[in-house]
């Protein structure tokens, strides 16, 4: 049964370490345009969920499906058209050390075949300037550029083919606070020119608050809650009170327009 | 159907763009339209009514803007969120061009070339002379002796060699053997087969085995251990913690192989000679109880000492080449992978000058 409204279909997931359980039966559905926020404690397995998501491990039991198609078993090149369909932002960008910054964004251009190097060049330094770069540094190595810079210019190459799904693993983690409010509002740009569904995992209560439209709690194994921030605040659960309802959730709700 | 002619109210001709521009809606015929547009641009007076486009992206609308010339046309209808697309578009700065290469550049290549042999041999020198003084203190001060990492290291190079060592060793052995017998059986001097593979294994090819292999294996792992821990920021850890890399990491791997080294010299030489006496055995008919009671004869003792002291100038030393080489790797894949290949090709260039030197100096030692 598949849902079409369902960008990423996630159903009866279970996933264990040796003894170790990390999810117990999740069941989730991110739907087309939305931005859902994964949160949990450290080690509730959100990184787990979404290395799953992109097919890089393979739960103990579930079935992960992304565009409708399940992302463990299938072919090559369904694979491959799915890939080129999503981008992906690592926490620490993971951006190959081997190449300049040109052609770090230039790779999944030109992995397509379909792109003349004239094109690429002129994408390439359009990516550069939404993320804010200056075209000087296109020719720098990653070794030689500041942690802030090596996020964008990785979220430059996960926003290289133009994908409709986005996966951002603790997208703000080590950028300072006006970057990441640049970032925040980069993000709700590009929402507005193109139909985009973000799943991200992050702690950043700001980001939280500012972009998910939705927010998936992850904790005891499983998933705890899932609604609108508002209404996952309003559930009483010790996590979820410490979490967001902490000292410092609450400054930073209240910041952005939530009465309490 | 992604564009379509139409004439206009003010009786104009309009080119109208419906659909969906985006990379992967466009993917497989992208070079045709970029023609088609091509085509159409190439008449100023046309009006481009882009309002129809359900969506654009950075891919389309880069696609546009190369049929345009790089510049709006004159008659342009866009929504407002495509305005803020080609209004980006128009402030891109152009992809910086590489300064071209300097005329000198051989002689720039050769001289950095020359630096860097230099920046090596001091490099190791100092780190040889900083392990000397971490020695003094450790001498008087027993209790910072880092028994621990050494017997880690005693382990990982020697214990865990041994399998590799005696298969090559044995095969060497076996090769070396049956070749000399062959030629010495014709000269009915079959019982020198003794002498041959006495001198030459225990004197040169135990002791060379062993380091190159030891080189290859043990060298390049202390290398990219050292230069992973650069990547992950450990080595910064340590020293923030008052904790000296020569005293904790280098001095140990140099000492550990130091011990295992001729450990091992022994046993690949002896597992040689065993293989060696097999194919004596099974070609030449030579006892195994003759063998080892003619061996000493054959071969004077000097030779093993001179083995084994062979085997631990070149355990310290490839020791001390696979740490330089790994303090030196920055916190990128390249240089990690660029630094354990020099390394482990310093390493058993290093050895081969070592066996050389020692051929030189004690060229009438254990000689008869």
């Amino acid at each position: 049964m598949t849902n079409t409204d369902c960008i990423i279909e996630v159903e009866g997931l279970h996933s264990r370490f040796g003894n170790h359980v990390v999810h117990e039966d999740i069941n989730l559905c991110v739907h087309r345009g939305e931005v859902l926020a994964l949160v949990g404690s450290s080690g509730s397995g959100k990184t787990v969920l979404l290395r799953q998501m992109l097919g890089l491990e393979t739960p103990a039991q579930g079935i992960v499906r992304v565009f409708g198609q399940p992302v463990h078993g299938a072919d090559r090149n369904e694979l491959q058209s799915m890939r080129n369909r999503w981008g992906v932002l690592f926490q620490k960008g993971a951006l190959f050390s081997a190449l300049s910054v040109f052609d770090n964004i230039a790779l999944p251009m030109r992995e397509l075949h379909t792109l003349d190097e004239r094109m690429i060049r002129d994408l390439v330094m359009l990516k550069l300037k939404m993320v804010e770069i200056e075209a000087q540094h296109a020719n720098k190595m990653p070794a030689e550029l500041s942690g802030g810079m090596i996020k964008r210019i990785a979220l430059a190459r996960a926003m290289a083919l133009d994908p409709e799904l986005l996966f951002l693993d603790e997208p703000t983690s080590g950028l300072d606070p006006v970057l990441s409010e640049g970032f925040v509002k980069l993000i709700q740009a590009l929402r507005t020119e193109l139909t985009l569904t973000i799943v991200m995992a992050t702690h950043d209560l700001d980001t939280l608050a500012a972009l998910a439209d939705r927010v998936a709690v992850l904790a005891e194994q499983r998933l705890l809650a899932l609604g609108s921030l508002r209404e996952v605040i309003g559930i009483s659960h010790p996590f979820i009170t410490n979490f967001f309802l902490g000292e410092r959730g609450k400054k930073t709700l209240g910041n952005n327009g939530y009465i309490l | 159907m992604l564009l379509r002619r139409v004439t206009d109210e003010d009786g104009a001709p309009c080119l109208l763009l419906t659909g969906n521009y985006t990379l992967a809606a466009l993917e497989q015929r992208l070079q045709a339209l970029s023609d088609e547009l091509a085509g159409y641009a190439a008449d100023p007076g046309l009006h481009w009514d882009l309002t129809g486009i359900e969506q654009i992206d950075d891919a389309g609308a880069v696609l546009l803007w190369r049929a345009w010339g790089a510049r709006r046309p004159k008659h342009l209808l866009l929504r407002p969120e495509q305005e803020r697309l080609f209004s980006r578009l128009g402030k891109t700065p152009p992809l910086p061009v590489l300064p071209p290469r300097d005329l000198l550049w051989p002689v720039t290549k050769l001289g950095g070339a020359v630096f860097l042999l230099w920046e090596h041999l001091t490099g190791i020198v100092i780190l040889a002379g900083q392990l000397l003084l971490d020695m003094k203190y450790l001498a008087a001060h027993p209790a910072r002796i880092p028994w621990r990492e050494i017997s880690a290291n005693l382990f990982r190079t020697g214990a865990q060699a041994l399998g590799i060592t005696a298969l090559v060793g044995f095969l060497i052995g076996v090769v070396l053997s049956y070749l000399s017998s062959k030629q010495l059986q014709m000269f009915g001097a079959d019982i020198f087969i003794i002498n041959i593979l006495g001198m030459s294994i225990i004197r040169e090819l135990g002791p060379m085995l062993a380091a190159i292999l030891v080189a290859g294996r043990s060298g390049s792992s202390m290398t990219a251990q050292l230069g992973v821990m650069r990547v992950t920021e450990e080595l910064d850890a340590l020293t923030v913690m008052g904790i000296p890399h020569s005293l904790r990491l280098v001095l140990p791997k140099v000492i550990g192989l130091g011990i295992a080294m001729p450990l091992v010299v022994l046993w690949t030489s002896a597992i040689a000679l065993l293989g060696g006496m097999v194919v004596a055995e099974l070609q030449l008919g030579l006892s195994y109880h003759f063998f080892i009671n003619k061996l000493p004869d054959a071969v004077p003792l000097a030779n093993l000492w001179l083995g084994l002291s062979k085997g631990v100038v070149c355990g310290m030393i490839i020791a001390l080449i696979a740490c330089h080489f790994g303090l030196r790797i920055k916190s990128d894949t390249e240089s990690l992978g660029a630094g354990t290949t020099s390394s482990v090709v310093t390493a058993i260039t290093v050895v081969i000058i070592i066996d050389a030197i020692f051929a030189v100096i004690f060229s009438d030692v254990g000689i008869k």
